[in-house]
């Protein structure tokens, strides 16, 4: 088959609805970097709640990381997975129709979380915390999307499905798997209810969810992304098939199991943990894989590197989530665990997956589309450069802040004296931590200036205004 | 051709093989928590007093979940000796057998409150909700003077009951027929009180013996 006869014109792409995916994963990159920053202020400040119960720290929390992984990543995921499935399928997505009720569905989903949080509605399971009515909207929509993607996978006018696009299947299977099991719950009223489950099951329930939320939501997904972008941003065929074969199903596979290295040391039976804490070890193997595959694509073209600062973004990210998934499996270590368990540095981890990987390469991704979708040279390049070391300093200063404060937690609380007694009071490791959660902060502000400086950017590249290096050039 | 060549053909096949994948974790690790008895110890007679929150407790335990307080206080204590030292006896599964949802926490901004009933005075609870740093300076918290203004609506306390319930907790007909009347008129401040002052004082732990064979 001659596939160039194959590929539809760029009109037949139904593209619209990733124009606004894309967009409004920026605006909500802005909004849950704003509301993290502003949590942050308030662990260094606490007069900051001003004893106002809409915007405490435990009501606005949930609304930070929601905003992050369902609207901001969500939204990503969504842009990319619509963009991806039809440029690598060469032909229009199953049903536009469907795409754009994803859209409003997901936006109007965001919108109630928005309102629901600040008013204390939640059902008070870490990254789970949205109303079971929400959390019905959320089913519905998420197998819209699913349906739509495979309908146009099954539609293809290539023979093999690309690789990209099993990341993304096994990102919609598992989610639906682990949303429906996990938010299973009785109604009391319209926004109260409880959940089926309680105590140890609960918590090896949530956290098999907590953790695939990683795994698949941030991880098989954002491959998926890496797996499209790299390539094509680097101009070069991915590394290794074989890899991405061997690392597909080693992941869809091992990163189920990891939920128990949560729960090490707590009720939870012991070979429970044990058992979550051998196969995380087990994961770095695969997770390098995926690293590994897509870094080595640039192999003979590290000079793009150079000037080409979307495949910074790129590439960086996935420095970020190498390591990233070289410190996971240490802090599932029973010993490691011991220490930094309930600690920052659990926070500081997260961080380096979510502002290291997951938005880096996400930036990296939205970047290149926005120029292909609209047909426009980006704005300003030296505007991408500066937003790419902005990012990657406010990342860094995160990651070390919480570092520090982490391991210093740890030690403090079980520092023992001659006699047995403890050296510290816990009131005295919260005053040790305060240099580092305005630390944490400052990096958290510079992450959300660089991405209102991205916004800028993408506004001015789409409303075509003179590039202003090549306005300099002229005069 | 290969199966993976199978598979990248075929879209429900690839997506059936999927779900067929990450299915085995989760049915190894979690699945046999619901049959296996030695997943919640077994108290004999003079230990055990665990039971069902009261209404009043269980409300203060609704407005726990409302405030996010799991987001920076665990209620889980590890087997170590710090943490003996400072919260008193690890925890037990048997302990949040009846908590819909668990509220084990995974971060401890603050310190864990597995163990604080009974700790302070029902005096010292409230000062230290309504203005944290008037009792501990070095404090982060924020304050929640507003708990002592909200009445808690008790027209929906039964509900509640009942639909704890119907999840398994082994409230009677007496503790539905009186649970309007037990909490009305109370504010959630005392509820929260209420709930904060049982927290881990139902078992009566035997010195030296080891819960976790």
């Amino acid at each position: 088959m001659d596939v160039s006869v194959a590929i539809p014109d760029e009109q037949e792409y139904s593209f619209t609805v990733v124009k606004w995916f894309s967009i409004s994963a920026v605006l909500y990159l802005i909004v849950g970097a704003l509301v993290g920053d502003f949590i942050a202020w308030e662990l260094a400040y606490p007069e900051l709640n001003f004893d106002n119960p809409y915007i405490s720290f435990g009501r606005l929390r949930p609304l930070h990381t929601n905003a992050v992984i369902f609207a901001f990543g969500g939204s990503t995921l969504m842009a990319t997975a619509y963009y991806i499935v039809q440029r690598t399928c060469h032909v229009r997505l199953w049903s536009t129709k469907l795409a754009w009720f994803t859209f409003w569905g997901w936006t109007a989903i965001i919108v109630s979380a928005v309102v629901t949080f600040p008013l204390g509605l939640t059902q008070g399971k870490e990254y789970a915390e949205l109303i079971w009515p929400i959390d019905i909207a959320i089913a519905v929509v998420w197998l819209a999307f699913t349906f739509n993607f495979v309908m146009t996978i099954a539609n293809r006018r290539v023979s093999h499905i690309y690789v990209a696009n099993w990341f993304f299947l096994s990102m919609m299977v598992m989610i639906t798997y682990l949303h429906v099991v996990n938010s299973l719950a009785v109604p009391v009223t319209l926004t109260h209810s409880y959940s089926i489950y309680s105590g140890v099951h609960d918590a090896m329930i949530q956290w098999w969810w907590g953790h695939n939320a990683v795994g698949f939501f941030l991880t098989a997904g954002f491959l998926g992304i890496m797996y499209y972008f790299v390539p094509k941003q680097a101009n070069r065929p991915i590394f290794s098939y074989r890899l991405s074969v061997l690392h597909f199903w080693a992941l869809s596979f091992g990163y189920v199991w990891l939920g128990a290295h949560h729960l090490q040391y707590t009720a939870l039976p012991d070979w429970t943990g044990s058992l979550g804490a051998a196969v995380s070890m087990a994961m770095i193997i695969p997770s390098w894989g995926g690293a590994i595959n897509g870094v080595m694509t640039l192999s003979g073209a590290w000079n793009k590197l150079r000037d080409d600062y979307v495949l910074r973004f790129l590439v960086v990210s996935l420095a970020f989530y190498a390591m990233s998934t070289f410190e996971g499996p240490v802090m599932s270590i029973k010993t490691v665990n011991a220490l930094s368990h309930y600690t920052d540095w659990t926070i500081g981890h997260v961080h380096s997956g979510a502002l290291g990987w997951v938005a880096m390469v996400s930036i990296g991704a939205i970047y290149h589309m926005v120029t292909k979708l609209w047909g426009k040279d980006i704005y300003s390049v030296s505007m991408v450069n500066t937003h790419f070391w902005i990012h990657t300093i406010g990342t860094i200063i995160y990651i070390c802040a919480l570092w520090v404060s982490g391991i210093m937690q740890g030690l403090m609380w079980r520092a023992t004296d001659e006699y047995g007694n403890l050296v510290y009071t816990f009131a005295e490791s919260v005053v040790a931590m305060h240099p580092y959660y305005v630390l944490r902060a400052i990096g958290g502000f510079l992450v959300m200036l660089g991405a209102i400086l991205m916004l800028y950017n993408i506004i001015k590249t789409i409303s075509g205004a003179k590039q202003p290096e090549a306005a300099a050039a002229k005069v | 051709m290969s199966l993976q060549e199978k598979l990248e053909k075929n879209v429900w096949a690839l997506m059936l093989m999927t779900a067929m994948v990450v299915s085995v974790g989760g049915i190894v690790e979690i699945v046999p928590l619901f049959y296996l008895e030695n997943t919640i110890e077994k108290l004999n007679k003079e230990e055990d007093g665990i039971r069902p929150y009261t209404a009043l407790e269980q409300e203060g335990r609704d407005v726990y979940v409302r405030e996010g307080c799991y987001l920076c206080h665990s209620q889980m204590i590890r087997p170590f000796r710090d943490e003996k030292e400072r919260y008193g006896h690890y925890s037990l599964a048997a302990e949040s057998k009846y908590d819909h949802p668990f509220q084990w926490g995974s971060k401890r901004t603050g310190p864990d409150v597995a163990r604080v009933g009974g700790k302070y005075s029902d005096e010292w609870q409230i000062q230290h909700l309504k203005a944290p740093r008037s009792l501990v300076p070095e404090s982060v918290m924020p304050g929640y003077p507003f708990l002592e203004e909200y009445i808690i609506d008790h027209t929906l306390t039964e509900k509640k009951l009942r639909a704890l319930a119907m999840v398994g907790v082994p409230y009677t007909e007496a503790d539905f027929a009186g649970a309007a009347a037990s909490v009305k008129g109370k504010t959630e401040m005392e509820a929260i009180v209420a709930y904060l002052q049982v927290l881990g004082t139902m078992v009566n732990f035997q010195e030296g013996k080891d819960y976790r064979e």
